[in-house]
């Protein structure tokens, strides 16, 4: 078989984090009561009118300010002309030929190599409703998220990327500067952040271009990945075959790992951009990008960086510590209240990141506060509670909101009375005599397994640091 | 005395501020009007007299009580039924939104409610504001009051018919390409096209955006300058509203033309324009100039290409703005069709008249890809030379006078079959639209017991120039005190 590469490029729609609609004052949330957050401008009733909100064009600007573009000073809206129920007015104010950003680049590394993805355009327009296909000949719109700022982010063309992992990392990356600076809270499940990759394949080594398909509807990271790997093979088996690869959209089903075709070139649209008379032109001067530039936060690649020279961490934990700034910052804060760098990482990227996973939830919204998990490091250090029963009071903690202290208290007192624990250890040895005998004769491999043990029968009450002194001392005992 | 319909603002303002007259009086005598010609001249889409007594009978109480009142309070109004009015049925006088009903007030409507201007009602126009002569209104056309067999012009018809016959002492109308000031010269009444930003669009159903506005239509010049007084001024609702200081309009209706420059752009008295029109224009040149003033002809030339870029310009921006008018939301909705894209089709074939179908297909046309430069960008090239001629020619000028139209009041059905000739009814009043800046009709005479319209044209935002020479005209002819006999 003839050897293949693939070129991938990605659009990204994050919806802003502002407190009202893109243009007007309709409050900008997601869910609730269909119908429930409208006004004459979002439902497009005749003679209202669209006033810009300046939030939002500032977090196009700091959005593109962190991913190195250019800021286009006479940057204007356009409408894009189409028809759809969702679309109230006909029409979407977008941003065609001015766009706010552009030509920027995002840096993204796998497997140690680097990879410079250049961006096009970062622009700003309107979210649409949703429509709800009922049963039979009805149908439903909730213009609820219509006219929700959006942010498009655009690769250039021809794409820098050429594998999943690549797309995958790009996206990664992208949200994390996102939420990082405050402008998306990057939810990918919800829809407020979306991504549709294009892609074509050609043999290695040629200099044209293949016909390019879009996916749509990934929403997740792992449909992302697992789209464009199945969307590649796709393409190639076509070509293989001495079939054309026809320019479309394609739709993504989760559960058969597919895609599937959904709009065709030849419906495709002639938007009839032309300038928004509605809206006089965005005026950006320098002033206002350097004030926007000098309340700029630290982003992840400087605080990855500092993660691991301030804190000694790994380069794998700082990595997944700043993914997101809520992370960060609460990694920051509980360090500074228990100055274990190491101990409150282990928890961040283990139990923590396992139970928040297991509900779907971000960091921000856990019960668990910084003081809570720092609090019950400093009581594991102390010795009041073992690791073992840490790791409890922990999904406690997770699950109540609970302090570590009180929950401690409630759990019981851990046994560090030095005549019970010699007596759990007697009982033990009389259990296990050849690996006491082993370990009596040098084995030090058995001394870690002989102290789980005793905790194990201690049911996680007994403190480690005397069960391990007084193991000793029996040792020595012989 | 004179019956009260027929007084202008500023004297039955002064009356019931003194309380010579009630405001329920007033509105009354209007009423009474109303249902006695009104079967003539047609100019109501929806009249609204309960809620118009009720608003009467709120400025009677507030003025008993001794509230300091607007000078408009209790004065009857008429408006476009392209403004929408919170409550009352706001069509465009098209089917599409024969059964629509705002939630909200446009924000002219709002000031002028504010005000205690008493609604009369809704009055008619062409479609969505695309015509001349109101007959591409879904309800039938209105009459002129002068001769009712005539068309009362476009598309603020309905307002110019209302006020010129005593069925509303003041209206406002829209103007996107003369609407207001060629109607007022049919119907011998003033129209002020203020400049584009001075007042609110917020509520007016748009037609061109880049190009509508809103404006008085009264029965003298004092008046049109009271109701700009309140309708003017920066709205947070409207981006291209402008933050510019109000003025006391009224104050520069003082008779004094002295050293005012006068230019007469020579391409309005060219072909097409009746001579006996053109005659009575240069006639109020001459009493202007005995009155004080100096004036020269002058030109502009791209004047030429404005009819072309203006079919281009506000098809375009129309066939967006009515993309809105689906059937998912408001309005009409078709009863047969299959799918929501069956739907939208369906429901605009049956909403729309045949006038704005067509623009709606240029203005499609126009924007296509592969079409936007050859059409649509150099339309706006074109409004950009059309600025830079009238830039040139308030340099040496303070004002421009022209023909409002280029003929008197025609015949209904007269030029149905010729849309070009109904295009040429607004070639003078073209540019003021084009290039954002104000223009005033103000009657200058009559042929054959119809009236014509004097077009003064002003700097951007100097509407007080435009007044100041149009109040010191009108102050020296008679014109403005002639009634219809309907
Ligand atoms: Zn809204």
């Amino acid at each position: 078989m003839a050897e293949y590469e693939a070129l991938i490029g990605m659009e990204v729609h994050a919806e802003l984090l502002t407190e009202s609609k893109m243009f007007c004052g309709c409050r900008n949330a997601f869910g609730g009561e269909p119908n429930s957050r409208c006004c004459p401008v979002c439902i497009g009733l005749p003679g209202a009118l669209p006033v810009m909100n300046k939030k939002a064009v500032e977090h196009v600007i700091r959005t593109a300010l962190a991913l190195n573009c250019t800021i286009t000073p006479n940057a204007k809206f356009d409408r894009k002309n189409y028809y759809y129920p969702d679309l109230p007015k006909g029409y979407q104010i977008s941003e065609y030929d001015a766009p706010i950003g552009v030509n920027g680049w995002l840096d993204i590394e796998v497997d140690g190599k680097e990879t410079r993805v250049r961006i096009r355009r970062v622009h700003l327009e309107e979210d649409t409703g949703k429509l709800f296909h009922v049963v039979g000949n009805v149908s439903h719109v909730d213009y609820n998220r219509s006219g929700v700022p959006l942010m498009e982010i655009v690769t250039e063309f021809p794409p820098d990327m050429t594998t999943p992992e690549q797309a995958r990392a790009y996206l990664v990356k992208l949200r994390s500067i996102l939420t990082y600076i405050g402008v998306s809270d990057g939810k990918m499940e919800e829809g407020s952040l979306r991504c549709e990759p294009n892609l074509s394949v050609r043999l290695r080594g040629s200099e044209t271009f293949g016909t390019k398909t879009e996916i749509k509807n990934l929403n997740s990271f792992r449909a992302v990945y697992r789209g464009i790997q199945y969307e590649v093979g796709r393409q190639i088996a076509m070509l293989e075959r001495g079939e054309k690869v026809v320019q479309e959209t394609r739709g993504w089903n989760d559960a058969k790992g597919q895609t599937f075709p959904q709009r065709s070139k030849e419906e495709a649209h002639d938007y009839r951009y032309f300038p928004e008379p509605d809206l006089v032109p965005l005026q950006i001067s320098e002033a206002w990008v350097e004030e926007i530039r000098s309340t700029m936060p630290e982003l992840p690649d400087a605080a990855r960086r500092r993660f691991v020279q301030q804190y000694g961490l790994p380069a794998y934990d700082a990595d997944v510590l700043t993914q997101t700034r809520a992370a960060a910052l609460f990694f920051e804060e509980t360090v500074r209240q228990c100055n274990d760098p190491k101990a409150v990482s282990n928890w961040m990227m283990g139990d923590f990141a396992r139970l928040l996973n297991a509900e779907n939830r971000e960091i921000g919204e856990s019960r668990v506060t910084p003081k809570m998990l720092a609090e019950m490091i400093l009581l594991i250090k102390d010795g009041t509670i073992s690791g073992k029963m840490a790791k409890e009071l922990f999904e406690k903690m997770f699950a109540t909101g609970e302090s570590p202290r009180k929950l401690a208290e409630a759990a019981g007192p851990q046994i560090t009375d030095s005549g019970a624990i010699q007596a759990i250890i007697a009982k033990v040895i009389g259990e296990m005599p050849d690996v006491w005998a082993a370990l009596c004769a040098g084995d030090e491999k058995k001394f870690g397994f002989m102290v789980g043990q005793v905790m194990k029968a201690s049911q996680g009450k007994a403190n480690p640091q005397e069960v391990n002194r007084l193991l000793r001392e029996r040792m020595q005992q012989g | 005395m004179a019956a009260l319909y027929n007084l202008t603002a500023h004297e039955l303002s002064a009356m019931l501020s003194r309380q010579e007259i009630s405001a329920r009086e007033l509105t009354e005598s209007v009423i009474a009007r109303i249902e006695a010609v009104e079967p003539k001249v047609r100019a109501y889409l929806t009249p609204t007299h309960d809620l118009a007594r009720q608003q009467a009978a709120e400025v009677d109480e507030r003025r008993a009580r001794g509230d300091s009142l607007s000078p408009l309070a209790g004065i009857p109004l008429a408006l476009k039924d392209i403004l929408c009015t919170r409550g009352i049925r706001t069509t465009c006088a098209s089917k599409i939104l024969h059964n629509f009903v705002p939630p909200y007030d446009a924000t002219v409507v709002s000031r002028l409610r504010e005000a205690g201007a008493v609604c009369m009602g809704k009055v008619n126009l062409d479609e969505f504001a695309m015509g001349s002569s109101t007959e591409n209104s879904a309800f039938g056309p209105s009459g002129n009051p002068w001769d009712v067999e005539r068309v009362p012009g476009g598309s603020s018809g309905g307002s110019s018919a209302a006020v010129a016959a005593g069925e509303a002492i003041i209206a406002i109308g829209t103007d996107t390409g003369g609407s207001i000031r060629q109607p007022a010269s049919f119907c011998g009444i003033v129209g002020l096209k203020p400049t584009y930003g001075r007042v609110s669009r917020y509520g007016l159903v748009a037609y061109a955006s880049s190009l509508d506005q809103a404006g008085p239509m009264t029965r003298t010049v004092l008046d049109a300058a009271m109701v700009m007084n309140v309708i003017s001024g920066k709205d947070p609702r409207d981006s291209t509203s402008v933050d510019l200081p109000v003025p006391d309009f009224t104050q520069a209706c003082r008779p004094d033309v002295h050293g005012v420059r006068i230019g007469v752009p020579k391409e309005f008295f060219a072909q097409g324009v009746d001579t006996a029109v053109a005659q009575c224009v240069r006639e109020a040149i001459e009493t202007l100039c005995e009155l004080g003033a100096t004036a020269e002809e002058c030109s502009l030339p791209s004047i030429e290409y404005c009819l072309a870029a203006y079919y281009i310009i506000a098809p375009a921006e129309a066939s967006s703005n009515l993309a809105r008018y689906d059937g998912v939301k408001y309005g009409h909705r078709s009863r047969e069709w299959a799918g929501h894209i069956g739907l939208m089709e369906k429901t605009r074939a049956e909403g729309f008249g045949a006038e704005v179908k067509q623009r709606i297909m240029i203005g499609t046309y126009a924007l296509s890809a592969g079409y936007y430069d050859a059409f649509y960008k150099r339309a706006q090239q074109v409004r950009t030379l059309i600025r830079r001629d009238f830039d040139r020619a308030f340099s040496q000028y303070d004002v421009l006078l022209t023909p409002t139209a280029p003929t008197t009041a025609f015949r209904i059905g007269e030029k149905a079959d010729d849309p070009l000739a109904m295009k040429l009814a607004d070639v003078c009043t073209l540019p003021a639209n084009m290039a954002g800046i104000p223009g005033l009709s103000l009657p200058c005479g009559f042929i054959e017991g119809l009236p014509v319209g004097l077009q003064i044209y002003g700097k951007p935002y100097d509407e007080e120039t435009l007044l100041r020479v149009a109040y010191t005209y009108e102050q020296a002819t008679d014109w403005h005190t002639r009634r219809p006999a309907l």
